[in-house]
């Protein structure tokens, strides 16, 4: 989502914040004492929360309740096409592995089916780790592990803002431009597959060709204003 | 009887079918659904990816319109718009300092359609319109993901192996055959982004269905019966084995055993035809 120019200003005034917490520090320290970190270097709060409890914050899940018993990864459907298994996920959080994490296409390829967070002995919902981390990969500048599914969610989204419902035509058009890759679509078939797909569709009368808005529109942009402050 | 009615996106669109035949039965039933006004998107699949204050707040606005019809149930079809409104009720009730814009103070209860038609329809008033039973019909219970999942959400009981389809289809007559893939992932919204794994799940609940010697798979989602029928074909030419598989709503063949008259309307929008495996059943 858009990111969030609040809260890189809050992030700002946490680096104020330690700045001057280091030098209050700093300021008793004796000569013979070993070196204070610099006290010049502005912290980021992300640099001083541990990234599972940033994780643990933005999904409401104790991410450090996890013991490795790996029902997730031994219960989840997709494990074959991850690159780093659900349990692997979150040790790597527990260590601070921000930036494998949050480049991994495990976290895109997850259809938060939530068998793991069912069979979970520690009551973690895997799923919602995943909506956290999928958000914080967004925010990070980080390279995004898989930029279809992060463009597919702003594409789907833009069409729920303008008309309070899915118009799938619109969303598919937007999401097929921006994706990338349609000069390959055109190359390999796809693309002409899809549309004969979306032709079918039609014909079935299960693709509207006009989007079906809403009258409370307004109030849905509300919510999408409303979403990006803190709760 | 009168509920509120939630279609979500799906069911006026992809999903055509299964609100045709869910407001048809409903109606045959005596049950009165009324569609909640000016309902919004519940933001599944992408809203809870994006921002989870978004996603609860749009599942929201659906639960304070059904509030104002001053009906107690809410009865939603698709399986994951069900899953994203009991999220919205969930985190509302256990979070509600992290969404202060939102006004609902609860007092709406929603219900998956296969629970409202098991638990307050009843089996006892449908037996009562039966025209025709399904005799002969092979079929597995597909239940997917999101009724059940997480429990602690939806309130399920039987998540893992759950029954209500089973003995729904067993009183229509059909010959329901028990597997252990009833809520096993088909990828849901992956299919637009990573379709290659929804082609592999599905072709896996294929086989798995023909092998305890189904003829046809029956669903209660929109999103699972999209990628069961939609993508069974690149399945097929993929594998190179035609499966051939219908993929009813359970609904379909509750208006089929009911004798509801647009029933074959329904079946035509289906991309795996599943007329001609009910001729040869003698059921149309």
């Amino acid at each position: 989502m858009t990111a969030t120019s609040e809260e890189l200003k809050k992030d700002e005034a946490a680096s104020v914040e330690a700045v001057s917490s280091q030098t209050e520090e700093g300021s008793g320290a004796g000569d013979d004492k070993p070196a204070r970190p610099e006290a010049s270097k502005r912290y980021k709060l992300s640099e001083l929360t541990p990234f599972s409890d940033i994780i643990s914050e933005i999904s409401g899940e104790t991410i450090n309740n996890c013991y490795q018993c790996k029902k997730c990864s031994n219960g989840c459907p997709i494990t074959y096409a991850m690159d780093i298994q659900p349990h692997q996920v979150i040790k790597m959080i527990q260590l601070g592995m921000e930036k494998e994490v949050l480049t991994s296409k495990t976290i895109w390829l997850c259809a938060a089916c939530e068998t793991c967070g069912t069979r979970c002995p520690n009551e973690i919902k895997l799923a919602d780790m995943m909506d956290a981390l999928r958000q914080r990969a967004e925010k990070s500048g980080y390279s995004v592990g898989s930029k279809r599914a992060s463009v597919f969610h702003r594409a789907f989204l833009s069409s729920v803002e303008k008309y309070g419902r899915v118009y799938e035509l619109g969303m598919m058009r937007e999401f097929t431009l921006k994706a990338g890759g349609v000069i390959g679509k055109v190359f390999d078939g796809t693309l002409i597959k899809d549309a004969k797909l979306g032709l079918t569709m039609k014909k079935k009368g299960k693709l509207p060709l006009t989007a079906d808005k809403i009258k409370g529109t307004g109030e849905v942009k509300e919510i999408f204003k409303n979403s990006q402050k803190k709760g | 009887m009168k509920v509120s009615y939630y279609p979500g996106c799906s069911l006026h669109g992809t999903g055509l079918e299964y609100g045709e035949s869910t407001e048809a039965v409903c109606r045959t039933l005596g049950a009165e659904l009324v569609e909640v006004d000016d309902w919004n998107c519940c933001g599944a699949s992408s809203a809870h990816s994006a921002n989870k204050k978004l996603a609860v707040s749009l599942a929201a606005r659906n639960l304070i319109l059904a509030k104002k019809s001053g009906l107690k149930d809410m009865v939603v079809p698709c399986s994951a718009c069900f899953q994203r409104t009991k999220v919205a009720q969930y985190e509302l009730k256990e979070h509600p300092e992290m969404f202060p814009e939102v006004r609902y103070d609860g007092g709406v209860n929603v219900k998956d359609l296969l629970s409202f038609i098991n638990e307050d329809v009843g089996i006892e008033s449908i037996k009562g319109k039966i025209k025709k039973k399904l005799t002969g019909l092979k079929a597995v219970c597909y239940y997917g993901c999101l009724t059940m999942r997480h429990p602690s959400v939806t309130e399920a009981k039987e998540y893992e192996n759950p029954k209500g389809m089973d003995m729904l289809l067993s009183e229509l007559g059909a010959d329901v055959i028990p597997w252990s893939y009833k809520t096993d992932c088909c990828g849901g919204s992956l299919v637009l982004t990573n379709t290659e794994i929804v082609l592999d799940l599905t072709e896996k609940l294929f086989d798995k269905a023909l092998e305890v010697g189904a003829e046809c798979l029956v669903t209660v989602c929109p999103l699972c019966q999209g990628n069961l029928d939609q993508r069974q074909s690149d399945v097929s030419s993929r594998s190179g084995r035609n499966y051939d598989l219908p993929v009813f709503y359970f609904t379909e063949l509750m208006g089929l055993a009911m004798g509801e008259k647009d029933v074959e309307k329904w079946l035509n929008r289906h991309f795996i035809d599943p007329v001609k495996l009910l001729r040869s059943k003698r059921l149309i």
